[in-house]
């Protein structure tokens, strides 16, 4: 029986390939891109790569617009009378933790979380030329895990299909933004990212301060009508007078219990060094004593945890976003081979877009449970296969195919197309289900080269599995 | 071989790339940036144990001082809460400085120690952190044409 393994692409044979060489030629007239703008997680940039948000910004503008208005409203309507009446210093107060919290909040939202950048073509070849794969029979693979020693705790690492890689200690993918997080812990959605451990402070300083900023609202503006009805009238007529001051307190209202609520939380989890969804799925506490003697990052000590966890070493942005793409890795110019070789795929330019719905028509066929490894505990994972494949996936029944299984035969092409110039090719199917960022150049060589069971349909004399 | 290349440049255009190796993080003690020391297989011919332990502990030890704990961390984390973190646009974080002191090393050793023998690490900045990349390169001439053949034959049997 004829397998499905490809041959390693040798750089030189590409070079003096015509289709690499037009498409070389029309990369040299493109400008050179910046790194942002191939990401493939769901993310959005500003200022040409400065700034990075999630794709779904969530509740951000609601979050922003509550605050700038309750704000605007207490300097507005409260600040004159009680400037008056009680001392300056109160919307001086006001200012300065209005501005903290708005910039604690803009800096949570635009700074990345600590998102890992996917694994390479080779890295990944590497991981899976040293998991066991023989034997296995069944299409879906097992859940890849290594287990490892932290502080002579066993601790176990899973695999990230859509990364291709293992995940270190405390990482999480998050679903909603297609990355894996350092230290991963929610995604936040009122702060439209998610929250990882580059910006755990700020979003640490944003909720603290946010809620000495509404307690201060909601004080005061007590204080305003309580003053107000004092001074002869009643609380009615005082209330009356400033209509401002009851939607300021309507909002803190509800605002501080769910606020101070989450400070105290968060608090917890600072002086233990946990994370929520650590927390959530209970990793360390209820299997072992005591959670401090559980949790191996814990330093067991409040004040060394907070320490660590607030004002410790910040490291910079591991994906890089305002560096250029390598030349040898550009994918714009697969658009021109996309035409010639494959015009199904001329609907749909984006290469990134193509592979994600090809990537989600995969999940689907083969059972999605293996992809629930890749987003635990963000509390609104969306469901996993969130777009439909649309027209330029190619169909997943291609025509059977000698020498190949029915089923390989549907992940034969989305494989090739994963490939990229110096990579090893992978042999397991289950690693060739979820690749990022294809470089379609080199599939058009490996059509015109490997049999491509998929692309049938187009190249219906092509010799399949050319066996050395 | 160790005349061939006289610098970087000159390795990248001659030689062709062999092989990769990766060297990937060590996690006993936590999630503090290190690597694994030990000495993968594939190099045994190309280089020294002693040479390329040197360089791995090193780069562990550059980590762990960008990581450090202490002092002058906590006065970086303090100042910039205090500043509502705007301090960070105008002053450069210790991790930084100790990023461009690995950068700096990581070029010196290739240039001195990995060229030579037709190596190439890849600063582990570039990789996500996650792997010491090593590039093993071949002489172009010499075991190009083995590789070169089969994949002519599979480009052109269509």
């Amino acid at each position: 029986m004829k397998n499905c393994e490809y041959q390693q692409i040798d750089p030189r044979a590409l070079s003096v390939s015509p289709l690499s060489a037009q498409s070389h030629t029309e990369k040299k007239d493109q400008r050179p891109r910046r790194k942002w703008e191939v990401f493939p997680g769901k993310n959005r940039f500003f200022c040409d790569g400065r700034l990075i948000l999630a794709r779904q910004s969530g509740v951000l503008p609601l979050t922003l617009g509550l605050i700038v208005v309750t704000c605007g409203l207490f300097f507005a309507f409260d600040c004159p009378f009680l400037v008056k009446h009680l001392t300056v210093f109160i919307p001086v107060i006001g200012a300065a933790l209005f501005v903290f919290v708005v910039i604690s909040l803009l800096r949570t939202s635009f700074t990345d979380p600590g998102i890992l950048p996917r694994a390479t073509p080779d890295e990944a070849a590497d991981i899976e030329r040293q998991i066991d794969t023989s034997g296995s029979s069944t299409y879906r693979p097992p859940p890849r895990t290594k287990e490892i020693l932290i502080n002579q705790q066993v601790v176990k690492l899973k695999y990230c299909f859509t990364c291709k890689m293992f995940r270190p200690p405390r990482t999480s993918h998050c679903s909603l933004c297609d990355n894996c997080v350092e230290r991963f812990d929610h995604h936040c959605p009122w702060v439209g990212n998610c929250v990882g451990k580059r910006n755990y402070r700020f979003f640490y300083s944003f909720i603290i301060s946010l809620s000495f900023l509404t307690s201060f609202i909601f004080g005061c503006v007590i204080a305003h009508i309580t003053l107000r009805s004092q001074a002869g009238k009643s609380l009615v007529q005082a209330i009356q007078e400033s209509p401002a001051s009851v939607v300021e307190l309507v909002i803190c209202f509800f605002s501080i219990w769910s606020i101070l609520g989450l400070s105290g939380f968060h608090t917890y989890l600072v002086a233990s060094n946990l994370t929520t969804n650590e927390d959530i799925k209970g990793s360390w506490s209820g299997k072992r004593g005591s959670e401090e003697s559980g949790n191996p990052y814990s330093y067991n000590n409040i004040i060394t945890n907070c320490c660590v966890t607030l004002c410790g070493p910040v490291p910079p942005s591991l994906i890089d976003r305002r560096g250029f793409v390598p030349p040898d890795e550009v994918i714009p110019a697969a658009s021109s081979a996309s035409e010639m070789e494959l015009p199904h795929f001329s609907a749909k330019n984006d290469v990134n877009m193509c592979t994600q719905s090809t990537k989600d028509v995969l999940e689907r066929m083969v059972n999605s449970g293996s992809q629930t490894l890749c987003s635990p505990g963000t509390p609104k994972t969306t469901p996993l296969v969130q777009e439909l494949p649309g027209t330029a996936a190619p169909s997943p029944e291609p025509p059977p195919s000698a020498g190949c299984p029915g089923l390989l035969d549907s992940r034969c092409p989305f494989f090739s197309r994963s490939s990229e110039k110096d990579s090893l090719h992978s042999i397991n199917p289950a690693f060739r289900l979820a690749s990022p960022s294809p470089s379609l150049t080199r599939t058009a060589v490996t059509l015109n080269g490997a049999a491509d069971v998929g692309f049938m349909p187009l190249h219906p004399g092509s010799a399949r599995d050319e066996a050395p | 071989m160790a005349t061939e290349f006289h610098n970087l440049q000159e390795l990248r255009r001659s030689a062709s790339l062999a092989n990769k190796v990766f060297i990937q993080r060590d996690y006993s003690e936590g999630t503090a940036c290190r690597f694994q020391t030990k000495f993968p297989s594939e190099l045994e011919s190309r280089i020294e144990r002693t040479l390329f332990e040197d360089t791995v502990k090193t780069l562990n030890t550059f980590y762990a001082e960008a990581e450090k704990i202490g002092g002058q961390s906590y006065l970086e984390g303090c100042l910039a809460c205090a500043t509502a973190y705007l301090i960070f646009l105008c002053m450069e974080t210790r991790y930084e400085k100790v990023l461009k002191k690995i950068a700096k090393y990581i070029q010196e050793q290739n240039e001195k120690i990995y060229a030579p023998r037709g190596l190439l690490i890849t600063d582990p900045i570039e990789r996500g952190m996650r792997v010491i990349e090593v590039s093993i390169y071949e002489d172009r001439g010499s075991s190009g044409s083995s590789s070169g053949s089969s994949s002519v034959s599979v480009s052109t049997a269509r």
